[in-house]
């Protein structure tokens, strides 16, 4: 169960230009929902305030104005029923891919047999039950990503909040994790908000699309594309796929859509 | 062409492919080796050339060796190697005790680093021989004073260093334990510490030198005693050989401790030479 809610949130940063502190607004009075079991993206440009958006969520940063709330309750700072996944992984580099998952779990309180059973049962879920001893070094990119994914899926959150987390991969193992995420998703019906500048992930992972310009939003899309059964590749010949690309694309650059 | 002679043909291409063949690495001196090259032909020039120098004015190996051979014959040198080193350890050992967490606390909390740290780059700098007499004053002349000295010129690097270690932490590593709701005693225990350590070790190797320079320091200017009294007795008899003996020893013990310093480093942080391809000696 896990549905997120944000609520007229803005943000301000002071920014030191020439010597003097300004005030920059990150978010301008942002306002949606991610229903329970939905994937939404946040899509916009470098600058947009996506990332601010996620890390208010989280509660690594806190809204100027506004707030958002998990099944109801205000976030105030980081709990355990939101997962996070990082741009990078954010893997401890000293800890083997296993300790890494034991980690979040060890500070939701587990210990003993249950606590390693756990982790291997997360680590098995991104396909990675071989590599449990490795370190993040020894791991490739893609690798440390689905490590990542495990550490915030194990701990069961209630919302998966994912930070551009496929932007640093090359774009096979991208569109592998993809397919991976669906799957994951599928399996266990996971509330999940993504962070993207990437319109074709957007298209084939959201059922909703928020599109963001210069900190406010500026278009909620809908996705309808039918994913039963189908690979991702099948996906992109829809013509729903095309459509709400095309929708999202016009979007992003502030352009009428001719509907 | 037969389906037999592309078999044949194939294995040979198929060979090579095994993965012993594949790690086996470039062949290459291993460190050790060049060091050791390295120490010989230093020991043999310094031989040849010191030979021709006045024997007050310097000295060269052999005449080292055998001056070494003297004074362990007559009992001089034992004693006064483990005096020395008793003031030694026991100030290098306060130093990491304290120098760590004080340095954890200053990298981790803004309060310490303004109130303290202007404290600990200030003490960096601090000209010790100059404090020494007052140092006797306040310990007397026996081993308390010594561990002082070599306590507070090997107290800085180690605490510099761990401060710089927790200040260069990354963020994002941070917001990994925030993110999973770990307390600030967590944090500071498996994210900070594990990835401060490289940087303490780099602190507590730089300190050997600073400790076995502060231990001479504090040898000469108390009660002469241990191998500081050697060095200062034979100067003064003109024995420059037996000067040499307890300095070569300490060069060599100090080299001994940071070597085995970097083994400590490997075994504790092995992270941290994986990620840097190094293997440091």
């Amino acid at each position: 169960m896990g549905q997120v809610a944000f609520a007229g949130v803005s943000k301000w940063f002071g920014v030191r230009v020439d010597g003097r502190m300004q005030g920059v607004q990150a978010l301008k009075d942002i306002s949606f929902t991610v229903e329970n079991g939905q994937i939404v993206a946040l899509i916009g440009p470098s600058g947009c305030g996506k990332t601010t958006a996620l890390r208010i969520a989280m509660g690594l940063e806190s809204a100027s104005a506004g707030r958002v709330l998990v099944n109801g309750r205000e976030v105030r700072g980081c709990g355990h029923d939101r997962g996070i996944v990082f741009q990078h992984a954010e893997l401890l580099p000293w800890l083997t891919a296993e300790q890494n998952v034991m980690f979040g779990l060890e500070m939701k309180g587990m210990r003993g047999d249950t606590l390693r059973d756990t982790a291997r049962r997360y680590l098995d879920l991104v396909g990675l039950a071989d590599s449990a001893g490795r370190r993040p070094h020894q791991l490739s990119g893609g690798m440390k990503q689905r490590v990542g994914i495990a550490r915030a899926l194990a701990i069961d959150p209630e919302v998966l909040l994912m930070d551009e987390p496929f932007g640093a991969l090359d774009s096979q193992t991208r569109e592998t994790l993809h397919g991976e995420l669906l799957d994951i998703h599928a399996g266990t019906g996971k509330t999940i908000l993504l962070v993207t500048h990437d319109l074709d992930e957007a298209v084939l992972l959201a059922d909703k699309i928020i599109v963001l310009r210069a900190g406010a939003l500026q278009q909620t899309i809908n996705v309808n594309l039918d994913r039963t059964g189908l690979d991702l590749a099948e996906m992109r010949t829809q013509p729903e796929f095309a459509q709400v690309r095309l929708r999202v694309w016009h979007a992003l650059h502030g352009t009428p859509t001719g509907h | 062409m037969s389906s037999s002679s592309e078999t044949a043909q194939i294995t040979p291409i198929a060979q090579p492919m095994l993965p012993a063949d594949l790690v086996k690495p470039r062949m290459t001196l291993p460190r050790w080796t060049i060091t050791a090259l390295s120490v010989v032909v230093f020991f043999a020039l310094w031989e040849i050339l010191g030979r021709d120098v006045n024997p007050v004015f310097g000295s060269y190996p052999s005449a080292i060796f055998l001056a070494f051979i003297d004074i362990v014959r007559d009992g001089t040198l034992l004693p006064a190697f483990l005096e020395s080193c008793k003031s030694f350890f026991l100030g290098y050992v306060l130093a990491i005790v304290i120098g760590v967490p004080l340095g954890l606390v200053i990298g981790r909390f803004r309060f310490a680093e303004a109130a303290l740290g202007i404290f600990v780059t200030a003490g960096y700098a601090m000209p010790l021989v100059a404090l020494v007499p007052l140092l006797v004053l306040w310990f007397g002349l026996g081993v308390a004073v010594k561990v002082a000295v070599v306590f507070l010129m090997s107290v800085f690097p180690v605490t510099i260093n761990t401060w710089i270690g927790v200040a260069s932490v990354p963020k994002s590593l941070l917001e990994v334990g925030r993110s999973f709701v770990a307390p600030g005693h967590v944090i500071m225990r498996r994210i900070i510490f594990p990835a401060t350590l490289p940087y303490i070790m780099a602190g507590v190797r730089l300190a050997v030198g600073k400790a076995v320079v502060a231990m001479i320091i504090a040898e000469f200017f108390t009660a002469l005693s241990g191998l500081g009294a050697i060095i200062i007795n034979s100067a003064n008899n003109f024995d420059t050989a037996t000067m040499f003996v307890p300095v070569v020893l300490l060069m060599v013990m100090a080299t001994g401790l940071t070597g085995l310093i970097g083994m400590i480093e490997r075994r504790v942080a092995p992270w941290q030479s994986e990620l840097s391809g190094r293997d440091s000696a």
